[in-house]
């Protein structure tokens, strides 16, 4: 477990970063910055680093820095490699970014003041994790200060030891050693911790802290340099929603399970697991809705469903059938979010006749 | 639904089923404002349709909140809409600073109440602009709010404003943050024993919900309106 964080946390993505034409004052304009980015860290993080470079040529005036690929301003509290594996169909190295200093996007990127920001975005995030897990904020609330700054440096520093001394307090937990020691096994389908109840009686269930960006492409592509460029984050439909793991008996939660089960829609399952179903003893009642829900979706489309073309989860494309619990166990972001850029190949949608 | 063991929280179903409860409690209990609407926001923007889980916000654009509105707005006649010389316009801005208030300076809201199925909760989503468009930012906002109750309200632990981006517009909006709705939502029904009794707890939610946050932003709902049937 311990080699695929650690590969996780070593990551990084090498930049090119041009300053934008508009704030040249120099001539001759100076040459890009060259910068590795840790996949776990965030861009403005890095102006300390790149500054320097263009400080001499830039306009008089007060620093707003933004980070823009082909003109899409970046938003910055995704952390840079979830950036560069969305907007990077196919991997460019160096990764091409035009910083700005100055003219500060505010009708569409939130403000962002330097270290500061990033660092609440990134507690934030965390709080919200734990209350995803846990039910309440309180292990991050309740932090010290010693151990928020110490986490927030390992972070910054990329130091997976110092990282785990602190967040271990914070009793995330991982799923699996909750379950069973087995991690490759059906570890989910330990039916006494599915069943577990805490101390006040109430159950837990598995709820783990997602966030899925969708991108769909209509027709097959063969090569990730035909997928179309996402030149709009309106085009990417962003789900931050956790996933319910329900061990089945014998079954194994896998990742593409994971993924079905955040784009409904698209991936009618056969058995409702959400709560309106697990409240309905009326196992004739529960048919009824996804009766209904695969007429309406055969009205809709064509015999194709859709297809999940490409997950990819800090910069590799894992198979469909890996274990889910692995997939949260190694590839999670330090706020304990695990981010997964979907490309998802929609059905052929009928045409009416009369149109 | 058992209200001792209830933890404040809602199911996005049952989000659902407040959000049309709400819509129609608040037409009669907030006549004096335009209603809400229910924004239907298919994830996807390629426009999916068919979902048994139809996902969307709760919508209601372009009011004025604040004290400015119930006393002085019916008063005064904003230069803004008819022609106005320039003498008449001063004329306009003296009546103006009396009442503490240049009518071009009333800030209109936009107000979604959008579902967190992280906290499993509403959350309020608001931006505020002036007649012009011109946006408000943090510090204006701040200024305009009621003074004492919402200062009250910032002051606690429980809710504070942050500009985070809207989880379906792309933009950046101010967000009332939730992760203190499920203690308070649960403390104030378990206060309400009307409610406990009638065990109406998913049609009363939003109004409730609102009662407390619509403060911070200036919005009065009368509580008594909250024990009708």
């Amino acid at each position: 477990m311990m080699e695929a964080r650690k590969y996780v946390w070593e990551g990084a993505i090498p930049l090119q970063i041009h300053l934008h034409e508009s704030e040249v004052t120099t001539l001759p304009p100076p040459l890009p910055a060259l910068i590795l980015a840790p996949r776990i860290g965030y861009l403005p993080l890095l102006v300390p680093h790149i500054k320097p470079h263009f400080s001499s040529t830039l306009p008089p005036g007060i620093d707003t820095v933004w980070f823009d690929y082909k003109g899409l301003p970046l938003k910055w509290y995704i952390p840079t490699g979830i950036l560069f594996d969305l907007l990077c169909a196919e991997p460019e190295r160096p990764w091409n970014l035009t910083v700005h200093f100055r003219g500060y996007p505010g009708n569409i990127l939130i403000p962002c003041e330097g270290e500061d920001s990033v660092k609440w975005s990134f507690i934030n995030s965390l709080k919200e994790a734990a209350y995803i897990i846990n039910g309440n904020c309180k292990s991050v609330m309740n932090m010290s200060q010693p151990d928020q700054v110490e986490l927030w440096r390992s972070v910054i520093n990329g130091n997976l030891e110092a990282y785990i001394r602190v967040s271990s307090k914070l009793k995330l937990g991982t799923v699996g050693d909750e379950y069973a020691a087995d991690l490759y096994s059906s570890s989910l389908n330990s039916r006494q911790s599915i069943g577990d109840t805490d101390s006040t009686g109430q159950v837990k269930t598995g709820r783990v802290p997602i966030r899925l960006y969708v991108w769909s492409v209509n027709e097959d592509f063969d090569d990730l340099e035909d997928a179309p460029q996402i030149d709009s984050w309106d085009k990417i439909s962003y789900i931050n929603r956790p996933v319910e793991i329900h061990g089945e008996e014998g079954k194994c939660f896998t990742l593409l399970d994971a993924v079905k089960s955040l784009l409904p829609e698209y991936f009618p399952y056969k058995s409702l697991n959400n709560e309106e179903s697990s409240r309905e003893e009326d196992k004739d009642e529960e048919k009824v809705p996804s009766e209904n829900l695969s007429e309406h979706v055969e009205s809709c489309y064509s015999s194709d469903d859709a297809e999940v073309k490409l997950v990819r989860i800090q910069g590799i494309e894992p198979k469909l059938e890996i274990p889910f619990s692995w997939v949260v166990n190694n590839l999670v972001n330090p706020e304990h979010f695990l981010h997964l850029c979907v490309c998802l190949k929609l059905p052929q949608v009928k045409i009416p006749s009369d149109t | 639904m058992d209200i001792l063991s209830w933890d404040g929280t809602l199911s996005s179903g049952d989000f659902r089923l407040a959000a049309c409860a709400f819509m129609q409690k608040w037409k009669s209990v907030m006549s004096a404002f335009p209603p809400w609407s229910w924004v239907p926001c298919p994830k996807q923007p390629w426009g999916a349709s068919a979902s048994h889980d139809v996902e969307g916000y709760l919508s209601l654009e372009n009011i004025i909140l604040s004290c400015y509105a119930q006393e002085e707005h019916d008063e005064i006649s904003c230069p803004q809409k008819e022609e106005t010389s320039c003498s008449e316009k001063e004329e306009l801005i003296d009546i103006a600073t009396l009442v503490q208030s240049n009518c071009s300076k009333v800030p209109y809201y936009d107000l979604h109440i959008i579902y967190s199925a992280s906290y499993r909760v509403p959350v309020l989503f608001f931006r505020a602009y002036y007649s012009d468009g011109e946006p408000l930012g943090f510090n204006a906002i701040e200024k305009d709010l009621p003074a004492h109750s919402a200062k009250a309200l910032l002051d606690s632990k429980w809710t504070f404003i942050t500009q985070e981006e809207h989880p379906y517009l792309n933009r950046p909006w101010f967000k009332l943050h939730p992760c203190g709705t499920s203690e308070w939502m649960k403390l104030l029904f378990h206060v309400d024993v009307s409610v406990a009794k009638n065990g109406v707890t998913i049609e009363l939610y939003l109004l409730s919900w609102l009662s407390v946050v619509g403060q911070v932003v200036g919005l009065r709902i009368p509580l008594e309106m909250l024990n009708q049937p």
